[in-house]
């Protein structure tokens, strides 16, 4: 094994892991004034990162990608690609997240050597290729995340918010861990191809536990029904930068390990893991969109809309075949950018003392006290539901696509149908703020910052997304293309 | 490139978007400028479009592609039906601008932009040759409409935009995974080449109801035509206008130019469902209508009849049926068009729809007692109308397919002049009796400008059809020739001139050439 090309291969998370030690050591010296630098430093580092994934991804010389570290990690297209969604998330929730912490309570430094750990766990996590490598970055995520949605340790529903993920998260840890264990036994090893060459014909009662298991925690950390409790209480008592955090990056990460594990560990037992997804997808799909038409609180909303729109993520990986993930990363990529813009969108929520609102009612109105804000939430919500020009539908047409394709076609009508219920609610909020008489709740002005991520995120799902299509559809189809 | 070497079509996309978006930023007047304007430039253009229309040359004119999505292009072009529904909409919608011109007053520059934004899809929507892009326009139109309903509706507006919003949804959604299916067995997105692609036929069964879903509930077809008289009733006048004139012609043409020739089989199978649908819905809204209280719920309802006649005529498989259906298409667009602005000019004067609150209006409004009665008698089919001369073609062709049917159909006629006269007589004629109405003013010079034209365009329709039908004409043989394999035995034999002994196979010929 030659540990030159896996230092290489792995150097996106050596600089993160490098860079937030560092800054750890600064924030224990520097205290609470030197959070604005360590976040403009980790702003730095994860921009260098997504330098090296980038190479990754796009020079011809690395595109069959190559195992690190005696198979342990693996450098390929998908990673690197699900890696460059998770460091702009993460890079856009470091940028958001001074100004709402300086107005409710104080900035720690604490945050962004956080993010940068957490996003050093989920770089392993896609790049998994071996049970323990893949348990390590989900729990270096995870710990990260748990501290990280209590971080305003003095508010009484963010510390709520932190315990229950955390005593939540360790129950699907375990139930994950159980499920390697038994998967381990059966297949005698801890490596995805071997588990794939043991687990082939009909499976024993023994792994088929084991593999349900370890979906069943996987279904967890990508928050898809029945696992899915924690995601609403964990989403509004989050500080929101977090929950933006929370909604993008680790989705992706998640998602992206699942994909891995589904295709490279269990690839030969389509049919065993095909019903899970089928029926974990469809579930999502409903449940994310009926249990979100009662919600008065709009993180709460959102959280069902994550949850919902996991559903539709899912029904790529249903399909089970190239196009279908692809079909997926490109939903990701979309995913990311609506779920970001619609929570700063939340962030923008406050009254005329920078209090933060999170009420639907607040938002009444909004289109004649703020419009350009009404607006960009307007894009953000049809775009979540999924209606056409804006881009939001082009992600659900890909995944519809790749089932249809696969020959889905039950699937994919009662999946379809099932988007209708949701668009109930998303509407519902564009008819608050555009319909309903103003509640001039929401009068803080924005801030010039994120105002103009807004917009960014605003054009970006807009119709002009679609420009972008012949420069990202290739993307999409190499990095998929990586895992068969 | 096309006959005029720049891409118009693209163009009458583009300039109303552009337009749109600038409108945002206005200030109610310019807004309002900027609009009328914009709309009246389309005009223009459409009437371009039209002169320069070559008619019996290609089927496909004014055709461009780029290649820009992956899975799908960025394709136009229109044959003579699609040109007639987009000369349609560029007609109608400066008279919408202009009928708003007073009546709306708050967030001016969101209004306009929504109404031109409305533009660009119905334009895209009649010249999308690709059934993605189709798609797409066909669907994005909810949001602009939603807007409408329920920022500048009536009183129950939410009701009526969520509902308008969910129906239109549900039907439509179904429909996409029909087109994904399509587009992966026919290997092309590109609408010219479907409609000659012949698919499996039992693949066409599904497919077909997957269509019927969504121009069902567009059209719309008794029973899911529900969400019509809310939306219409809460919308302000402009929008009743533009959704009575162009979008539920969207469903119309969807049958035209997807569910016929694409699935012909199927369209034949399911002949009895439509014929069944059609019956129902003309005798049940016709004597729905008859007893409404509320103008725009009146003329609403007779909408729905009306489209029962359309679908009647497109599922006759005929060259008389189809051409009768187009005209009516048309006819409808303009008289409901018409009728609602009717209604406008005595709603923004006494702001109630309630029939019992007028009457007597010939007295102190002659212009517009008469432009009403115009378009009352357009409505229910006057000869000299436009109305005439589609239900006539229509019924025609329907005739040769099944006398029963027609004489169903025929008895929604006599119950539309029956809702129609009774309307009329309760708001025009009578006594002055209620002051508020005797204070009316007659029509003001604006909303002269907004009904005379339309007017014109009812008379020269009833009158010289030809203008409009030489256009469609050879786009409707195509249909015709590519449906008729499955084309119905007809009911209707013609009996005399048969001769009974026939050595040298003469008769086999004329009766072809009757019943078909």
């Amino acid at each position: 094994m030659d540990y030159r090309l896996s230092l290489i291969f792995t150097l996106p998370e050596i600089i993160l892991s490098v860079s937030g030690m560092i800054l750890l050591l600064v924030a224990a010296w520097g205290g609470l004034k030197s959070a604005r630098l360590i976040s403009i430093l980790a702003v730095v580092a994860l921009f260098g990162s997504s330098a090296y994934a980038f190479e990754f991804l796009t020079n011809p010389s690395f595109e069959f990608g190559g195992d690190a570290f005696y198979s342990l990690y693996r450098m390929d297209g998908f990673g690197s690609f699900a890696k460059l969604l998770i460091y702009f998330a993460a890079i856009v929730s470091l940028i958001i997240a001074p100004r709402f912490f300086k107005d409710s309570g104080s900035y720690r430094p604490e945050y962004p050597v956080l993010i940068l750990f957490a996003t050093v766990g989920m770089g392993m996590m896609v790049s998994a290729v071996d049970m323990m490598t893949l348990y390590i970055g989900l729990e270096l995520n995870s710990l990260s995340a748990y501290v990280l949605a209590s971080i305003i340790r003095n508010d009484v529903r963010s510390s709520e918010a932190g315990l229950k993920y955390f005593v939540l998260g360790s129950l699907a840890s375990g139930m994950l861990l159980f499920g390697i264990s038994l998967v381990y036994g059966f297949a005698g090893s801890t490596n995805f191809s071997v588990i794939a060459d043991a687990l082939t014909g009909d499976l024993a009662t023994g792994p088929l536990i084991g593999v349900v298991l370890v979906l069943a925690g996987l279904a967890f950390k990508i928050s898809a029904v029945p696992f899915h409790m924690w995601t609403p209480d964990v989403y509004e008592g989050a500080p929101t930068p977090v929950t933006a955090f929370f909604a993008s990056a680790p989705k992706v990460a998640a998602i992206a390990l699942t994909v891995r594990v589904i295709i490279d560990a269990f690839g030969e037992q389509t049919s065993t893991w095909q019903q899970i997804i089928v029926f974990v997808a469809l579930a999502s799909i409903v449940l994310g969109a009926v249990a979100a038409i009662g919600q008065q609180n709009i993180k709460r909303l959102l959280a069902y809309s994550s949850i919902n729109n996991v559903g539709f993520l899912l029904i790529g990986l249903a399909a089970g075949t190239a196009q279908g993930i692809s079909a997926m990363l490109f939903y990701l990529i979309i995913y990311v950018v609506m779920t970001l813009g619609s929570f700063i969108c939340v962030m923008e929520m406050r009254d005329a003392e920078g209090k933060p609102l999170e009420s639907l009612s607040s938002l009444s109105g909004l289109a004649k006290t703020r419009p350009a804000l009404a607006w960009a939430m307007m894009f953000f919500m049809f775009s979540l539901a999924g209606i056409p020009p804006l881009f939001g539908f082009w992600g659900k047409f890909l995944v519809f696509d790749a089932a249809v394709a696969a020959g889905m076609l039950p699937l994919a009508v009662i999946g379809i149908a099932a988007s209708v219920i949701g668009a109930f609610y998303y509407i519902k909020v564009v008819k608050i703020m555009f319909f309903d008489e103003a509640a001039n709740e929401i009068v803080h002005t924005g801030h010039k910052t994120e105002n103009a991520i807004i917009a960014i995120l605003a054009t970006a799902v807009s119709p002009l997304g679609y420009l972008t299509i012949p420069l990202l559809a290739p993307v999409t189809a190499t990095a998929a293309q990586a895992l068969f | 490139m096309n006959q005029l070497d720049f891409p118009i079509l693209s163009l009458m996309m583009g300039l109303p978007m552009l337009a749109a978006i600038i409108c945002l930023f206005l200030g109610a007047h310019a807004a309002r400028l900027l609009a009328l304007v914009t709309t009246l430039v389309l005009f223009v253009l459409g009437v371009v479009l039209w002169v320069n229309y070559d008619i019996g040359g290609p089927q496909w004119q004014y055709v461009e592609r780029v290649e820009m999505f992956g899975n799908f292009a960025w394709a136009l072009g229109i044959d003579g039906i699609s040109m007639m529904l987009i000369m349609l909409t560029v007609f109608l919608m400066p008279i919408c601008i202009g009928a708003s011109w007073e009546s709306i007053k708050e967030r001016v520059g969101e209004y306009m932009a929504a109404f031109l934004f409305m533009e660009v899809l119905m334009i895209g929507v009649f010249a999308a040759q690709d059934i993605f892009l189709f798609y797409i326009l066909f669907e994005a139109g909810l949001i602009p409409m939603y807007l409408i309903i329920g920022i500048w509706g009536g009183t129950n507006r939410i009701y009526a935009s969520y509902k308008f919003f969910l129906y239109t949804l549900l039907g439509s959604v179904v429909m996409l995974i029909a087109m994904l299916w399509m587009v992966q067995d026919a290997g092309t997105s590109d609408i010219p080449t479907l409609l000659n692609y012949d698919f499996a036929p039992e693949a066409q069964t599904w497919l077909w109801l997957a269509f019927f879903a969504s121009f069902a509930v567009k059209m719309p077809m008794w029973p899911v035509h529900t969400w019509l008289p809310d939306a219409h009733v809460q919308a302000p006048t402009a929008g009743s206008v533009i959704l009575a004139g162009v979008l539920l012609k969207m469903g119309g043409y969807g049958f035209l130019r997807f569910s016929l020739p694409m699935f012909p089989e199927a369209s034949e199978q399911f002949i009895w469902l439509v014929f069944g649908l059609s019956m129902v819905a003309v005798v049940y809204t016709s004597l729905v209508a008859l007893v409404q209280q509320d103008m725009k719920k009146l003329i609403a309802y007779s909408s729905v009849a009306h489209m029962a006649i359309v679908t009647l005529g497109l599922f006759a498989f005929n060259r008389q049926g189809i051409e009768g259906a187009i005209i009516v298409m048309l006819s409808h667009g303009l008289v409901s068009g018409a009728l609602f602005l009717c209604v406008g000019v005595i709603y923004d004067r006494l702001h109630t729809r309630e029939i019992d609150r007028y009457g007597g209006l010939s007295i102190n409004m002659p212009k517009y007692a008469l432009l009403f009665m115009l378009f009352t008698m357009a409505s229910i089919g006057l000869p000299g109308t436009s109305g005439f001369v589609g239900e006539f073609l229509s019924l025609v062709g329907l005739y040769k397919v099944n006398s029963w049917v027609t004489l169903v159909a025929t008895t929604g006629i006599i119950l539309g002049a029956g809702y129609m006269l009774y309307l009329y007589r309760r708001v025009a004629f009578g006594e002055l009796v209620h002051d508020d109405v005797k204070a009316m003013p007659d029509l003001s010079a604006r909303e002269m400008a907004l009904l005379a034209p339309i007017a014109a365009a009812v008379m020269w329709m009833g009158v010289y059809p030809e203008s409009f039908m030489a256009p469609i004409r050879g786009d409707v043989g195509a249909l015709v020739a590519r449906i008729d394999r499955a084309a119905p035995e007809g009911d209707a034999h013609l009996k005399m001139g048969q001769v009974k002994a026939a050595p040298n196979g003469l008769e086999v010929e004329a009766d072809q050439g009757e019943s078909h």
